[in-house]
């Protein structure tokens, strides 16, 4: 029983693996190494929190097949990306550029880790010109 | 007090953020389109394949371009409001029928009336990406100019209409 019950757990953790993808590779291996690097930088803007690589979702394929076409056609990186912001927003990107708009989202970690640090620094000098208890209570 | 005052402040302006940022939908998202011409496109007319529409057909005049489909539950749930602006003679309005199956769209037509002066048929959604179109319904207000003023995410109607098109087309010279 036990057995059987273990076997069980394990069928139902098993995931089937399926490719989203299913278009052919690019002859090209650098071509299909700059393909598979972009849709895993592209945000699905109908599913929000998936790629368009993870995301069967027919816009998805679209872009896919878009960024494809842009690749054989000798476009940089850069300019897929630019085609992709320019119609749907920085939003588009899994890691937006840093530019005027987004630069609160490059910029705010290290301003609330420089915050924190001063605050620690403030506490710590306090506690230390705190008199000594020599109780040790 | 004062030792309190800070956290306080920052708490406050926390939560400030919060409420602001609950209180968006987070499936609207911003147009970078906005203010900026509207993408050429070139299709096969939806009604009749040998035709063509373009964005020539509305250059000079305010008009409204509807992506839709037949599979878009959305796009049934507006095509009332569409019928009766369209009666309105408000302003034209252009059909974009999106990823859609042909005869499946134009029988939508026949059955639920067809509110559009023309209709383009983007099957491969080739145009849908150059208008930056996530979801359908989406409806663009297009200026005399050529200028996208205002993207309408999901379904129109008559309040929509009133809080969002109206006073942008009180803005605008030509109206039929």
């Amino acid at each position: 029983m036990r057995k059987l019950l273990g076997m069980l757990t394990l069928l139902a953790m098993s995931m089937p693996a399926v490719a989203i993808d299913d278009s052919e590779a690019f002859d090209d291996p650098e071509l299909q190494a700059r393909y598979e690097e972009i849709v895993s930088e592209v945000r699905c803007l109908k599913c929000q929190n998936q790629t368009i690589k993870d995301s069967n979702a027919f816009l998805a394929g679209d872009l896919r097949r878009e960024i494809r076409r842009m690749l054989e056609e000798g476009l940089s990186d850069d300019e897929i990306y630019d085609f992709l912001v320019d119609r749907y927003g920085e939003f588009a990107l899994y890691r937006p550029r840093a530019s005027g708009k987004t630069l609160i989202l490059w910029i705010a970690p290290g301003l609330l880790l420089l915050g924190g640090i001063v605050v620690l620094g403030g506490v710590l000098r306090k506690r230390m010109n705190m008199p000594i208890d020599e109780d040790g209570a | 007090m004062s030792r309190f005052l800070i956290p306080m402040v920052v708490f406050a302006l926390l939560i400030a953020i919060f409420v602001v940022g609950l209180g968006r939908d987070p499936s609207q998202l911003p147009s970078p389109l906005l203010e900026k011409p509207a993408p050429q496109f070139d299709l096969p007319s939806l009604l009749d394949p040998e035709q063509r529409v373009t964005t020539q057909d509305f250059n000079g005049e305010v008009a409204l371009v509807n992506v839709w489909a037949t599979w878009c539950a959305g796009c049934r749930q507006e095509h009332d409001f569409l019928m009766q602006l369209s009666k309105a003679g408000v302003l034209p309005i252009y059909g974009l029928n999106w990823r859609d199956n042909g005869p499946d769209a134009r029988r939508w037509l026949q059955q639920l009336g067809d509110p559009y002066v023309a209709t383009a048929y983007d099957q491969d959604g080739r145009v849908g990406i150059d208008w930056g179109v996530y979801g359908a319904p989406e409806t663009f207000l297009i200026a005399a100019d050529g200028t996208i003023l205002y993207k309408q995410l999901g379904p129109l109607s008559w309040g929509l209409w009133e809080e969002n098109f109206v006073p942008l087309l009180e803005g605008q010279e030509q109206l039929q």
